[in-house]
């Protein structure tokens, strides 16, 4: 408590501390990472058990983990991790990462708008969804931290858009107005703004920025010798990270990647160089250097992570791949039930693949976030997290 | 083949007509509601503008809406700013051809090039001491290079006095001004090469625009092309007495996006902008589409250029090239029909082969546009039920242009596209329907599909009216152009923008921004808008002046210059407590300035 100067103390803060009904200020965190361009899933979490992988994809194809770094590095005798993710194979390794591979959105699309917008909806095939999932996972409660829901983004995304409050933050040190007197004033006019979109976001920013200013003044060090590489992704996790153990009441958070959308050129002359090795070389030491960071408070987190939809089965005309459909997922966090590929594999043989070109669907995106929404955020109201998905099948990604 | 064409667009028009009969939409009576004279003029400016300057309301009520609307859809009779022109003169790379542009400032194709004498070295003295030196960092880094190569051949201390190097790093930002201005012509270039990076970044904004441009050629040559485009298109927004282009050349290059840190497309943008899209905005959507349809820009963005029949190497194993179905998917999606137009996913595969061969010449050889016929898949297409037969040649992607240009899902999405920009984030469904009508009755006239939409009683409705948030750019620009602010320095301008969500020029995905304006409301962007109000008005930001003079001493006043209609009620209340409580605590910081601040980061100049 010391941390906040008298006077500064939100008010919400102050009543949830000292409440006898006060919320347990340790709370379920889920962190949703969105790759947007439609990742290579199967170059990601490589089949290498399956010949047909090789066939379909003569020069782009991750070779079997042979113990070089320009192999695969094997997972369970069948799929294994492109080399350039080794920083999350000790995560895996220690039972912390689950991996859902043939998972993603049922809708045919292969729109990159129209995928991400329903998988951020939550609902597939419907475009008229006014809100987000993560927005309409967070449970009901009686009095919200301003900083329940935050999007390290410029703009708030649409997973994150609807009845409870939600800001974006694209920089912490920046989330603030630099003129006091502009601050209570800008304040005022927005508090009482008939213009009620501009009233709302405008509410809920000005909360959300007295909660920050605390957080401002303390320079962040990662702890437990956690380096984040460079970029905005990692930027952000190290955000989210530090947004945790401030403890203001974070429950739900969101960021995004993009690049994935890889049609030339996909790996360079070996497995370990080019474009898609690059970005995810930069995801897995992000993603390691977040769990390294958070260290005993990955208890209270999972971070998991989804693409829009995945890429064809087969390499095209120029060393990449075109817009596909089922991708992979990850799930890591002290709660996870990890070490484990999960998901019903379809095999990539001609009359296998999703019209016969892209690999097939057996666990509906919905699954694993639902799984999370339930089991981890302790929200059991589905139905209006997934509206229309009446019976999701989970797949045992939490430990009991 | 004709009968065909024209029997699978009457059927697309059929299903299109059910569908929306099957929707009734429950449109808003506010559209039905008219605006009173005055709430016409500002909205006529707040639409087809980045923002009314002092003055532009009583002009445009002086020669009437009507009529400066259709002076504006006719950009040709208006006269040009001469102080636009002046502010683009120095800006080089906008006239230079791709071959021009790709001499000039050396993209590491060109450092290997020279390093390996293929290539000639720029004839720009400082651009040609830039190559030089990457050619020495290169050979070093190839290990046949003999000196240090970071080391400039002529130390700053030849060329410049102690007293003077001493100013230039620490100076007053006046001192910089004058001592940078005094530097000989013929010497400017040689202390530039000589001074390190980090130096040149720091005295950007007191350098002249010329010798800015200098200075970032030293460091950062690439970065020129984006400079000038960047400095260009808010020099544009501000001072273009032809507003209504300028807001259509925005739209049109976002509904053709490209994204200019691509490869090579960061020296292709220009030529791009330029003669693609500006030259169409207000012509047929045909001449447009097929003019980006034979772009290196967007050929090389969408992968097209790479796109071939397939072919497998002589030993049959490897596909040596093949298909890749980039361009044609966005061509539907993005640029006519629109994501539920009707396509499938068979059509995308079948307009993919019809495009193979449009690729692009090296980029070393300038990266023309060209057709190659050997790349080009023979074989016969169906293409929304229309055959092209086998045998065909570059004219095979033409009748897909012909097709997608006349189809009447392409008239209803790019209708529905511009109604969102310039109306209401969910424009009704009438005035899509006709303007959809004048789309499809004059093959694609641009200027009279805006006509329909200008002269249409729904852009004149309370619906409209004050119905849009500002996007990012919309915002800043408005900000300079109400204030009257002079800028001489745009690009950090530029650099904000990016900061509130709309990098120019810079939208990775080819959907570009969105038209539904609302999703620009965040906290991060809202707190960016009002910082960069304070900033402006409290003459913070580098290069650009506000006459703070110019405010009247009366607050609200004040406010309602910027604003150009009385503040909301809360807004009002707001500047005038804020202004009491000044005057208690400090009267000197009760300025004008601060209500300036005030009313432009308020949410009343959000809305347009």
């Amino acid at each position: 408590m010391a941390m906040f100067g008298v006077g500064s103390t939100p008010a919400w803060l102050s009543r949830a501390l000292y409440a006898q009904d006060a919320p347990s200020p340790r709370k379920k965190i889920l962190v949703a990472i969105f790759q947007r361009g439609a990742v290579d899933g199967l170059n990601v979490v490589v089949p290498h058990g399956e010949q047909r992988y090789y066939d379909l994809r003569p020069t782009i194809a991750v070779p079997r983990p042979d113990g070089t770094p320009d192999s695969a590095i094997d997972l369970d005798g069948f799929f294994g991790l492109h080399p350039s993710l080794k920083s999350l194979k000790p995560i895996y390794d220690s039972g912390h990462l689950a991996i859902v591979h043939a998972a993603g959105s049922p809708d045919p699309t292969r729109s990159h708008f129209d995928a991400q917008d329903y998988m951020e909806s939550g609902t597939p095939g419907r475009k008229a969804t006014p809100d987000g999932w993560l927005n309409r996972a967070l449970p009901a409660e009686p009095r919200e931290s301003p900083v329940r829901a935050v999007s390290f983004t410029a703009d708030l995304p649409r997973s994150l858009r609807g009845r409870h409050d939600a800001v974006a933050i694209a920089n912490l040190n920046d989330f603030q107005v630099r003129d006091p007197a502009g601050a209570a004033s800008f304040e005022a006019m927005y508090a009482g703004a008939i213009d009620q979109v501009l009233n709302g976001t405008g509410r809920e920013t000005f909360d959300a920025v007295k909660l920050m200013q605390s957080i401002q003044k303390q320079p962040y060090t990662p702890a437990n010798g956690a380096v984040y590489p460079g970029g905005r992704l990692a930027n952000s996790m190290r955000q989210i990270a530090q947004l945790i153990k401030a403890d203001v009441g974070l429950e739900v958070a969101f960021t995004d990647v993009a690049g994935w959308d890889t049609h030339v050129n996909e790996v360079g002359a070996k497995a370990s160089v080019g474009q898609l090795p690059n970005l995810l070389a930069n995801f897995g030491d992000t993603l390691a250097a977040f769990y390294r960071d958070l260290g005993d408070r990955m208890a209270d987190v999972a971070v998991v992570t989804m693409s829009e939809f995945g890429r064809t089965a087969r390499e095209n005309g120029n060393r990449g791949t075109d817009h596909g459909h089922a991708n992979v997922m990850f799930v890591f966090g002290g709660g996870v039930q990890g070490g484990k590929v999960y998901g019903d594999w379809p095999g990539l043989a001609e009359e296998q693949l999703y019209e016969g070109r892209d690999l097939n669907l057996t666990t509906d995106f919905r699954d694993v976030l639902g799984e999370l929404v339930v089991r981890h955020m302790g929200n059991p109201q589905l139905a209006s997290v997934f509206p229309g998905y009446a019976e999701p099948r989970f797949r045992g990604l939490l430990r009991g | 083949m004709r009968k065909t064409l024209a029997f699978a667009l009457f059927f697309c028009a059929l299903t299109l007509s059910a569908r929306t009969v099957n929707k009734p939409p429950a449109e808003d009576p506010l559209f039905k509601k008219k605006l009173s004279k005055d709430e016409q003029v500002i909205h006529a400016l707040d639409r087809l503008t980045f923002g009314p300057r002092p003055g532009d309301v009583e002009a445009v009520r002086k020669i009437g809406v009507r009529k400066w609307i259709e002076l504006q859809l006719h950009p040709e009779r208006i006269a040009e700013n001469p102080e636009l022109e002046r502010k683009l003169a120095p800006l080089q790379s906008l006239r230079m051809t791709q071959a021009q542009t790709l001499a000039a400032y050396p993209s590491p194709e060109l450092v290997r090039g020279v390093a390996l004498g293929l290539q000639k070295p720029p004839e720009d003295p400082i651009a040609r001491a830039e190559v030089e030196r990457m050619v020495r960092r290169f050979d070093v880094k190839k290990g046949t290079g003999q000196s240090d190569p970071l080391e400039p051949r002529v130390q700053l201390a030849d060329l410049l006095t102690r007293e003077q190097i001493r100013t230039l790093r620490g100076g007053t930002p006046a001192e910089k001004t004058q001592l940078l201005a005094s530097i000989a012509e013929d010497k400017i270039d040689d202390v530039i090469v000589a001074m390190p990076a980090g130096l040149r970044g720091q005295l950007m904004p007191f350098a002249s625009p010329v010798v800015r441009r200098k200075l970032l050629l030293a460091s950062q040559p690439q970065q020129l092309v984006f400079y000038d485009l960047a400095e260009a298109k808010l020099y544009r927004a501000i001072l273009s007495n032809r507003q209504l282009e300028e807001e259509l050349v925005d739209f049109w290059y976002n509904h053709f996006n490209v994204y200019i840190d691509k490869g090579a497309d960061r020296f292709l943008v220009p030529s791009y902008e330029r003669d693609v899209i500006r030259p169409h905005v207000l012509g047929k959507f045909r001449d447009l589409l097929e003019a980006t349809a034979n772009s290196p820009a967007m050929m090389f963005y969408l992968d097209n250029w790479q796109s071939a029949a397939p072919e497998r190497a002589p030993n049959g194993k490897r596909p040596r090239r093949g298909l890749n179905e980039n361009y044609a998917r966005e061509l539907m999606e993005l640029h006519t029909l629109g994501v539920d137009g009707g396509y499938t996913q068979t059509d995308v595969t079948e307009v993919a082969r019809c495009f193979t061969g449009w690729t692009i010449r090296p980029p070393a050889a300038g990266g023309e546009f060209f057709y190659n016929d050997r790349l080009h898949d023979k074989g016969e297409k169906v293409v929304l039920g229309v055959t092209i037969p086998a045998g065909g040649g570059k004219e095979d992607g033409e009748k897909v242009l012909d097709i997608l240009a006349n189809h009447p899902s392409t008239a209803r999405f790019i209708s529905k596209e511009l109604a969102q920009r310039f109306v209401a984030d969910n424009p009704p469904a009438e005035l899509i329907d006709r303007m959809a009508k004048t789309f499809l009755r004059t093959h694609g006239d641009l200027r009279e599909v805006m006509r329909t939409m200008l002269e249409s009683k729904e852009f004149f409705s309370a619906g409209a009216y004050r119905a849009k948030v500002k996007t990012p750019l919309e915002m800043i620009v408005a900000s300079i152009r109400a204030t009257g602010a002079q800028v001489d320095y745009a690009f950090p301008l530029a650099q904000r923008i990016g900061q509130l969500g709309e990098p120019l020029y810079r939208k990775v995905e080819p959907t570009g921004y969105s038209n539904a304006n609302a999703e620009w409301v965040s906290s991060a962007s809202l707190l960016g808008r009002m910082n960069f109000a304070l900033a402006l008005a409290q003459n913070r930001l580098p290069g650009v002046k506000v006459d703070a003079e110019s405010f009247p001493a009366d607050p609200l006043e004040t406010a309602r210059r910027l604003l150009f209609t009385d503040p909301s009620a809360a807004t009002r209340q707001a500047i005038e407590k804020a202004m009491a409580d000044q005057k208690t605590k400090d009267p000197k910081a009760a300025t004008p300035a601060l209500a300036a601040a005030l009313a432009l980061g308020s949410p009343d100049f959000q809305r347009k």
